[in-house]
């Protein structure tokens, strides 16, 4: 078993790292790069979970946060750039 | 109003909040403490009155079922309206998808991508099968599995067969299966009613070894039906997309 100490840095180490993904996401400007950070963000997110000890939310958002929106945003965005053409 | 007016009216607005948030922050209960009965309660009784070691799935399916009915009627209102915004419209046409620059040379698909995604759709589809049937027995269920399952037809496209992609997932299909799925969920419940139990009581054996794969009754049951409605959904929304590629404003 992980000590509670160890548990604690982990939780407070992940917490930041969450902090800094959502800071990255929104002050990437370029949309491609938004979409692929928001997808780190995801991952981030989804270890968050684990580390609070939510393993069933850790499986929703790393579908859905890591692999499905982003997927769909690309695909939005593509239509979008096309019809600018 | 002047930048600096603007400034000003913005510093003693955020002094009011991050002061309101702070006394907020004074009131709350400690980390981690949980003051409500109900979390002890079923982790008390769920594995005896359920047989289903996966607690979670014991209460999204059973305990609190009924809310799980209306949050799995979002997701398919959601690809139902993502279907009428994104059909065809009059001005627009479908193409054929052919390359109209062939002067163009196309940078080389990657191999690795190609062979990594190909790789992976089979352990992906196996990974999804088994989270949408195992939700009795671990912290997994129908939704997780299900985002899983449309994964695996998502990394066929990415290893760049768009046709393949779009013949293993006939709209057709998608649509029977989005509809079984979300109707099986509304019809187990109403089973229950039919014989005078009240909506989604679990009516089916319970199995005798908690967490077994036929333990749980309704609670595997309802998992498998939100597993391949989820699917569904999920890969009807980026097939939708995709073929926004194929279509021309004429």
């Amino acid at each position: 078993m992980i000590s509670a100490g160890l548990m604690n840095a982990l939780q407070v180490t992940v917490l930041v790292l969450v902090a800094a993904g959502a800071t990255i996401v929104v002050r990437t400007r370029t949309r491609i790069r938004q979409v692929l950070a928001l997808s780190v963000y995801g991952m981030l997110l989804a270890i968050l979970f684990l580390v609070f000890q939510a393993p069933d939310v850790t499986l929703s958002e790393l579908t859905v946060g890591a692999v499905a929106l982003p997927i769909i945003l690309l695909l939005a965005i593509a239509k979008v750039r096309k019809r600018e053409q | 109003m002047t930048p600096r007016q603007r400034l000003w009216f913005f510093a003693v607005a955020a002094a009011g909040l991050v002061a309101c948030y702070l006394w907020a922050f004074t009131g709350l209960p400690g980390f981690g403490s949980y003051p409500g009965p109900y979390g002890q309660e079923i982790l008390r009784v769920a594995v005896q009155q359920t047989n289903a070691t996966g607690v979670v799935s014991a209460i999204n399916f059973e305990y609190r079922g009924f809310d799980t009915v209306g949050e799995e009627f979002i997701l398919f209102a959601a690809a139902a309206g993502m279907s009428v915004v994104l059909r065809k419209l009059r001005e627009e046409r479908e193409t054929e998808p052919a390359d109209e620059a062939e002067s163009r040379t196309l940078p080389p698909g990657s191999g690795a991508v190609r062979v990594a995604a190909l790789l992976m759709v089979g352990p992906t589809a196996l990974l999804g099968w088994w989270l949408a049937s195992h939700a009795q027995a671990s912290p997994s269920g129908g939704f997780q599995g299900g985002v899983i399952l449309a994964s695996a037809f998502i990394l066929i496209y990415l290893a760049g067969e768009f046709l393949s992609f779009r013949r293993l997932s006939p709209d057709a299909l998608l649509d029977a299966v989005e509809a079984v799925g979300a109707g099986g969920f509304v019809a187990i419940g109403l089973a229950a009613i039919a014989m005078n139990l009240p909506y989604l009581y679990n009516y089916l054996p319970l199995g005798t070894v908690p967490g077994a794969v036929s333990s749980s009754g309704t609670i595997a049951l309802i998992s498998f039906f939100v597993g391949i409605e989820v699917a569904a959904a999920f890969v009807l929304i980026v097939g939708e997309l995709l073929d926004q590629t194929l279509l021309r404003s004429a």
